[in-house]
């Protein structure tokens, strides 16, 4: 099968904006997916008394889980469309190892999660390596 | 620290996390290399990929990610998890290394490092972070939000 390379390369800007569009929808979409899943509970406990159906019952009544999973679906068509127009080796790293630190930031101040010193250092050893790793 | 320690199921989840991301976006990525040009005049072609083989594959992988996504953010911060997804490059890179014997560069074994050693920093802290108990939900209370919103 021979598989044609996409065609002529869009421009600095349009390929920032793909990635951007990425980055902002699954941001968003993670940090309300957690947010509901942190007012849901510990599903494996949730299964634990009420069975599988209990556990997907509760997570399909919240409504932030819904408004987290548009958000993803958001980022998901981002990245096709993004993956059609650009290589790989582009979307990939920029997208997967910004993600991670706007997410950081996000977990900080949406979630109010603890991000310490060690979670921060992780945060930036992994956005780096991640790039380095796809690149 | 009570959440601190994960049990053996929960180590597990997080490895399904790690590994079926990354190998559902290199189905995704198969998929969509193989597929003409898409423009946003004609968005039903977009659709349309959802039902090419590869890209079947990817989305089956990613609801399996999606799943165990969902039950390690009910149990550990966004924070936490985040870090783990990553690890899974680091396994898909590993595989093609020593099953598909692809040669690795030496950026990307020290992409390798930096991701290990990230998460390993992760690992060590707590996976959740401890608030106020009156503030946080019990299973009880979570069930009856349930029944009020239903």
């Amino acid at each position: 099968m021979t598989i044609p390379y996409p065609a002529p390369q869009p421009g600095f800007w349009a390929a920032t904006a793909m990635i951007a569009a990425i980055i902002l929808a699954s941001t968003a979409g993670e940090v309300l997916t957690a947010a509901a899943m942190k007012s849901v509970g510990d599903l494996d406990e949730i299964r634990a008394h009420s069975g599988l159906k209990g556990a997907i019952r509760a997570v399909l009544t919240c409504p932030l889980f819904f408004a987290g999973v548009s958000f993803l679906a958001l980022a998901f068509f981002a990245l096709l469309f993004a993956l059609n127009r650009l290589p790989l080796s582009l979307v990939a790293p920029a997208s997967a190892s910004l993600t991670l630190v706007t997410n950081a930031i996000a977990g900080k101040i949406f979630l109010k999660e603890n991000v310490d010193r060690r979670r921060w250092t992780s945060a930036v050893l992994v956005c780096i390596g991640v790039y380095l790793l796809a690149h | 620290m009570p959440h601190a320690r994960l049990s053996p199921r929960q180590y597990l989840i997080l490895g399904l996390v790690s590994i079926c991301a990354p190998l559902g976006d290199t189905c995704l990525s198969r998929g969509m290399t193989g597929l003409p040009d898409i423009t946003l005049a004609h968005p039903a072609t977009l659709i349309a990929a959802v039902f090419t083989p590869w890209i079947a594959a990817g989305i089956a992988l990613l609801i399996c990610f999606f799943a165990s996504y969902l039950t390690a953010l009910s149990w550990a911060d966004l924070t936490f998890v985040l870090p783990a997804t990553a690890f899974g490059n680091v396994i898909v890179a590993l595989l093609a290394r020593f099953w598909l014997h692809e040669p690795i560069s030496l950026e990307r074994w020290a992409g390798i490092v930096l991701i290990t050693v990230g998460v390993g920093f992760v690992a060590q802290g707590p996976s959740l972070t401890e608030r106020p108990v009156a503030h946080a939900p019990s299973l009880a209370e979570t069930a009856d939000m349930g029944k009020e919103q239903a």
